[in-house]
């Protein structure tokens, strides 16, 4: 007997995971089946810092084995960038990425889709995720859903760039204007707070270009905190990190990571289940935890 | 006659004094900073509330950028050259300014202070 996934969502609630209902403005009416994907972000494979993470190389295998233990496969996986960490060294970049891809060729999952993030492709305008990823920004469609995956950090200032808007104007044209949209992206598009570089610095252009369509929603990552805001009709989820937490926006001075608390290990670290309803235009999003 | 012009060369001078002691008022104080990997020099900058300013800026290594998001200022950093950033602070209060081009691991610590009085 089929899980009923609304069903699920209720009772994955109950035992501790957080529902978050996003319900978009019109009804399509192209054909759509009810369908669910599972977001993983900035899980930083690379990163040494025992105060805030002090088992760096575990979280994301326990990810992993989470995701590969929910009671019904999701029917794709996006990771929405910082996949690696950092670093100067080109050959350690690659390094990491072939690592990275190795521990993730464990998702018992048919797709997997990724997106960079600054850590990945900022120092070499992603040259090195491309050679492991494939192309940075790309679409898809799954029943029913158009996919944009946007790139904002291959450009290290932050920037979309005019060469991708015009690639994005372009899909857009050919869509029509109750299609049912997913942004996939890294940074947040809107100005959340720019004085913890928690912005991209053309994304009003984006968000310009997705206004005229009435079903949009953007997922994202960087900030490594659950977040939601909407722009207009559009709304914006960022995904919690699977490396360490960061502050709520300007709610102290520096962007310092929370410290790993011992009585409360992983504590702030996750993924999340998106369930898409009612004709894609409604998300459901299930919160989850890792745990030791 | 003579008295006439004595004045006109009076009153002359009177608006060259106060034409220059204007233009000294509102010319920019000159602010330099330093960009490196991974810190600005300084990281605290005092400012007044309405004395306008410019900020020197120079990076002794690679190209960054320098953003104060407050004041709707930024400026790309590129080596070799001086980026010239001049405002005017209306508001008190403290204020980050931060490197918004990414410059490697240290990226995410690289910012500073304005504390406008």
């Amino acid at each position: 007997m089929p899980i009923d996934r609304r069903n699920f969502l209720k009772l994955a609630a109950l035992g501790g995971g957080a529902v978050f209902a996003s319900r978009l403005a019109g009804a399509a009416n192209a054909p759509y089946d009810d369908f669910y994907f599972v977001q993983l972000s900035d899980t930083h494979w690379g990163f040494n810092g025992p105060k805030v993470n002090p088992d760096a190389q575990g979280t994301l295998p326990k990810a992993i084995a989470a995701v590969n233990a929910l009671p019904e496969k999701p029917d794709f996986i996006v990771f929405t960038g910082d996949l690696t960490h950092t670093t100067d060294n080109p050959l350690e970049r690659r390094k990491r990425m072939g690592e990275f891809r190795d521990i993730v060729s464990k998702l018992d999952v048919k797709e997997v889709r990724f997106m960079p993030g600054e850590h990945d492709a900022s120092l070499d305008n992603g040259k090195a995720f491309t050679e492991f990823f494939g192309p940075t920004h790309y679409t898809f469609d799954h029943k029913g859903v158009h996919f944009i995956a946007l790139d904002n950090v291959s450009d290290p200032a932050a920037r979309i760039g005019e060469e991708q808007l015009a690639w994005l104007k372009s899909d857009l044209d050919s869509q029509p204007k109750d299609a049912r949209i997913v942004v996939l992206t890294h940074r947040p598009l809107f100005d959340l707070a720019p004085q913890w570089d928690w912005a991209t610095r053309d994304g009003q252009a984006a968000v310009d270009l997705l206004m005229p369509f009435r079903n949009v929603t953007v997922f994202y990552g960087h900030i490594h905190q659950e977040h939601h805001k909407t722009t207009g009709h559009i709304a914006h989820h960022s995904a919690k990190s699977l490396i360490f937490p960061l502050p709520a926006p300007m709610s102290q001075p520096k962007r310092e990571p929370v410290l790993w608390d011992a009585e409360h290990p992983y504590r702030g670290l996750g993924f999340r289940e998106v369930e898409a309803e009612d004709a894609g235009t409604k998300y459901s999003i299930n919160e989850l935890p890792v745990r030791g | 006659m003579r008295l006439d012009r004595r004045l006109l060369l009076t009153s002359a001078l009177f608006t060259l004094t106060l034409g220059s002691a204007v233009l000294a008022q509102t010319r920019p104080r000159i602010v330099r900073v330093k960009a490196r990997r991974w810190a600005f020099t300084p990281n605290t900058i005092a400012l007044r509330k309405g004395e306008p300013v410019t900020l020197e800026v120079i990076t002794e290594d690679v190209f960054m950028g320098l953003n104060i998001p407050d004041f709707g200022v930024r400026g790309d950093i590129v080596p070799g050259k001086t980026q010239l950033m001049t405002f005017t602070p209306d508001k008190a209060g403290t204020f980050t300014f931060l490197c918004d081009v990414f410059c490697g691991d240290g990226h995410e610590t690289m910012s500073g202070t304005l504390v406008v009085t």
